[in-house]
C-alpha cells in the first residue's frame, strides 16, 4: 500500500505544485521543526546539567550547553554502585516479565481469535469487563498487601505489568488477520492445537510479538508505580525508576546513590548528580528506541486501523 | 463442499456436543486461554468484594468484613466537604482538555507530516516526536522541574538573563492547568500522531490523485478529502478517550504536583486524591469510596459511549 502510493504522488508532484501546496509544504517543515525542538530541549538540558559542576549551576542556573564541563557526577554515580544493582534487578524483571506476557498473551489472543472455539466470546468478555470496572486501589492495596503478602516483594512488581485487556485484543487483532486455512491445513496433517500456534502462527505474528514485547518491556523499564505502593524502605534495591524518583525526592535516596564517599549531603553535588542518574535510568530504553520504532509504528498501525 | 458449507457443518456439529464434551474436545484451547485467566481472577476480581471497605469504618484489626458498617457516611463526608465535586471537576476538565487538544494537535501534525516529500526529515522528526513517550513518568516530573524551579530552571535562567522578574509556577496554583495540558500534550502527541498518520496512509491514494488532477489546491485536498476521510477515526477515537474520561494519568499529576500541596486546589484529581489518602494517611475507607465512585461512573460512561458508537459505526463497538 504504501510503496504503491509514493509511485502515484511522484508520478503526480511532477504534473504541477500550486501555490496552495507550496506554503502548505513550507509552513509544515517550519511547524513540524518546531515541535521537534520542542521536543527535544529538555533532554539536552537534563544531559547538560548532568555534565555541569554544581557552583555553576547553582550561579548560573541549568543550561541547554554546559557552561563548564564536569564528569563528576558520574564518576559519583558509578562509584557508588546502587546503579549497578538496580540496573540488574529492572533488566531482570523486564526480560522475565516481557517473556512471561508475551507467551501467555500470545496463546490468549490465538485461542480467543479461533472461531470454532465455544468459549471465546465467554472469556473474551470475562478479560475485557477488568477494563471495564475494576474494584479500585484501595481494595487492590489491601489484597495485595494482607491476602497475597506481597509488601515488599518483587512479585508484586512483576506480576501485575504482565498483561492487560487492551494488549490481548492487540494480539488476537494480529492474529485473526492471518487465514483459518493455515490452522485447518495444520489440523489436517494431525497437528494439534498447540503445535498449529507454535510452529505455523507465531513464526507469522513475529511483527506482533516485536511490538507487544515493545509495549511490555517499555511497561516495565519505567515502572515505579507498583514500586512506590509495595516496595518499602526495607527494601535495599529498587527497580530503576523508581530508585530515581527517590534520589529526586529523598536526601537518604540521593546520599546512598553515591554510597558512603560522601558523609554531609552538601558535599555532593546534588543537583548533577540527580540528573546523572536520570541520565543513566533513561539512557538504555532510549539507544534502543531507534533500533525497534520500526515494529513499534507498524504495530500501532494494526492497532489502530483494526482496534 | 464449499469453505462456508464446511464451516457451518463444523459448527452445527458442535452446537450439537453437550458441555463436558466441548470442555474435552477444546481442552489445549481452554488451557491456552487458563494462565490469563487465573491472572484476571488474582488481580482483578479478587479485590471486587473488597470493594465492601467503602462503607464500614475500617480498621486493620478488624479487617474489611469485621469493621464496623457506617452506610453511606464515607460518601457523605466526600459529599458534604465539597471534595467529591472539587476531585470530579479537576479530573473531568483535565482530561476532556487533553482528549480535545491532543487529538486536535495529532491530526494537525499527521496531515503536516503527509504533505512533507522528504522521507528523511519526515523520518527523523518522527523520531524526535516519539521520544517523550518512551520515557518514565518521573523523568518527566524531572524534566518539569529542571525548566520551571524557581532557582536554577531554565526558563528562570533566560527570564533574568533578558532583565525580568523570576517565575514561581511551584507556588502559583493558577498556571498549573495550562501547564499540564502543554506538559500531557508533549508527551503523547507523537504517538497520537503516528496513529493518525497510518489511518491517512490508509486513505485512497487515487483519490488524492483524482483530486489533484482535478486541480484540487492544496488546502481542498485537505478540507475536501484528507478531513472527511479521517472524520470515521476522529471520532471513533474521540468516543473512546471521553469512555475513559474520569480515569488516568495519575503519574503525570503525582510526578509533577507530588505532595506539593499548594497547587492541589487546581491540580487533585481523583486518583492523587485516592493515592494520598491510601500511602500518607492510610485511610483506606474514603480511599475506597472514592474509588467506587470513579469505578461506576467509568462504567456508566464507557457504556453509553459505547451504545453512541453502534448507533453511529457498529463495526467499531467493543461490546
Amino acid at each position: 500500500m504504501a510503496e504503491k502510493r509514493s509511485i502515484t504522488y511522484e508520478k503526480g508532484s511532477t504534473v504541477r505544485i500550486g501555490t496552495s501546496d507550496k506554503v502548505i509544504r513550507g509552513f509544515g517543515y517550519v511547524f513540524v521543526t518546531l515541535y521537534a525542538i520542542c521536543c527535544i530541549i529538555p533532554f539536552l538540558i537534563i544531559i547538560s546539567t548532568s555534565f555541569t559542576s554544581e557552583s555553576t549551576i547553582r550561579l548560573e542556573g541549568v543550561q541547554i550547553i554546559p557552561k563548564d564541563f564536569s564528569v563528576q557526577a558520574y564518576t559519583m554515580v558509578l562509584k557508588g554502585g546502587a546503579i549497578f544493582k538496580s540496573y540488574i534487578l529492572t533488566i531482570t524483571l523486564t526480560a522475565v516479565g516481557t517473556f512471561l506476557g508475551l507467551s501467555i498473551i500470545a496463546m490468549t489472543g490465538y485461542a480467543l481469535q479461533r472461531k470454532d472455539f465455544p468459549f471465546r466470546n465467554v472469556i473474551s468478555f470475562y478479560i475485557y469487563f477488568t477494563s471495564l470496572f475494576s474494584a479500585g486501589l484501595a481494595p487492590y492495596y489491601l489484597m495485595m498487601t494482607q491476602t497475597y503478602g506481597l509488601q515488599d516483594s518483587y512479585l508484586a512488581v512483576l506480576l501485575p505489568l504482565m498483561m492487560s485487556p487492551w494488549l490481548i485484543i492487540l494480539m488476537k487483532n494480529f492474529i485473526k488477520a492471518i487465514p483459518h486455512e493455515i490452522t485447518e491445513s495444520g489440523k489436517i496433517d494431525g497437528a494439534g492445537d498447540l503445535r498449529v500456534f507454535i510452529s505455523l502462527i507465531l513464526p507469522m505474528v513475529k511483527p506482533a510479538l516485536a511490538t507487544i514485547g515493545l509495549f511490555l518491556a517499555l511497561g516495565y523499564w519505567n515502572e515505579w508505580y507498583q514500586s512506590s505502593l509495595f516496595l518499602s524502605s526495607k527494601v535495599d534495591v529498587k527497580p530503576l525508576q523508581y530508585t530515581l524518583y527517590e534520589i529526586v525526592n529523598k536526601n537518604d535516596a540521593l546520599r546512598n546513590s553515591v554510597a558512603g564517599q560522601y558523609v554531609n549531603l552538601t558535599d555532593i553535588p546534588t543537583e548533577s548528580v540527580k540528573m546523572a542518574n536520570a541520565v543513566l535510568a533513561t539512557g538504555p530504553i532510549i539507544m534502543l528506541y531507534p533500533f525497534v520504532q520500526k515494529y513499534f509504528v507498524s504495530g500501532l498501525t494494526v492497532g489502530a486501523v483494526k482496534g | 463442499m464449499s469453505k462456508k458449507q464446511q464451516i457451518s457443518r463444523s459448527v452445527s456439529a458442535v452446537k450439537k456436543q453437550t458441555f463436558p464434551q466441548k470442555l474435552w474436545r477444546y481442552r489445549v484451547l481452554i488451557m491456552m486461554c487458563l494462565p490469563a485467566i487465573v491472572f484476571f481472577f488474582l488481580f482483578s476480581y479478587m479485590p471486587m468484594p473488597g470493594i465492601w471497605i467503602a462503607f464500614v469504618k475500617f480498621n486493620y484489626r478488624d479487617g474489611i468484613f469485621g469493621s464496623k458498617f457506617i452506610g453511606l457516611d464515607n460518601f457523605k463526608f466526600l459529599y458534604t466537604s465539597g471534595k467529591l465535586f472539587q476531585l470530579t471537576r479537576n479530573t473531568i476538565l483535565y482530561n476532556l482538555a487533553f482528549v480535545l487538544l491532543g487529538n486536535l494537535l495529532a491530526v494537525f501534525i499527521a496531515i503536516l507530516l503527509n504533505e512533507l516529500r522528504s522521507r528523511l526529515f519526515k523520518k527523523v522528526s518522527q523520531t524526535v516526536m516519539f521520544l517523550p513517550y518512551f520515557i518514565s513518568q518521573v523523568l518527566v516530573g524531572i524534566l518539569v522541574f529542571n525548566l520551571l524551579n524557581y532557582d536554577t530552571g531554565f526558563v528562570n535562567g533566560l527570564l533574568s538573563s533578558l532583565g525580568l522578574e523570576r517565575w514561581q509556577p511551584y507556588s502559583d496554583p493558577n498556571v498549573w492547568p495550562v501547564l499540564l495540558i502543554i506538559i500531557y500534550l508533549w508527551q503523547q502527541t507523537g504517538y497520537n500522531s503516528v496513529v493518525y498518520f497510518a489511518a491517512i496512509m490508509g486513505i485512497d491514494a487515487e483519490m488524492m490523485e483524482a483530486a489533484k488532477v482535478d486541480g484540487a489546491n492544496g488546502f481542498q485536498r485537505i478540507r475536501y478529502i484528507l478531513l472527511p476521510s479521517l472524520k470515521p477515526t476522529i471520532v471513533i477515537l474521540l468516543l473512546f478517550a471521553l469512555g475513559g474520561i474520569v480515569k488516568g494519568n495519575f503519574g503525570l499529576f503525582y510526578n509533577i504536583v507530588g505532595t506539593n500541596s499548594l497547587l492541589f486546589g487546581t491540580t487533585d484529581i481523583i486518583e492523587t486524591y485516592v493515592y494520598r489518602a491510601i500511602m500518607t494517611e492510610f485511610n483506606f475507607s474514603t480511599a475506597s469510596a472514592v474509588g467506587l465512585y470513579q469505578s461506576l461512573i467509568g462504567f456508566v460512561i464507557v457504556v453509553t459511549v459505547n451504545f453512541i458508537v453502534k448507533k453511529i459505526e457498529p463495526d467499531y463497538s467493543l461490546f
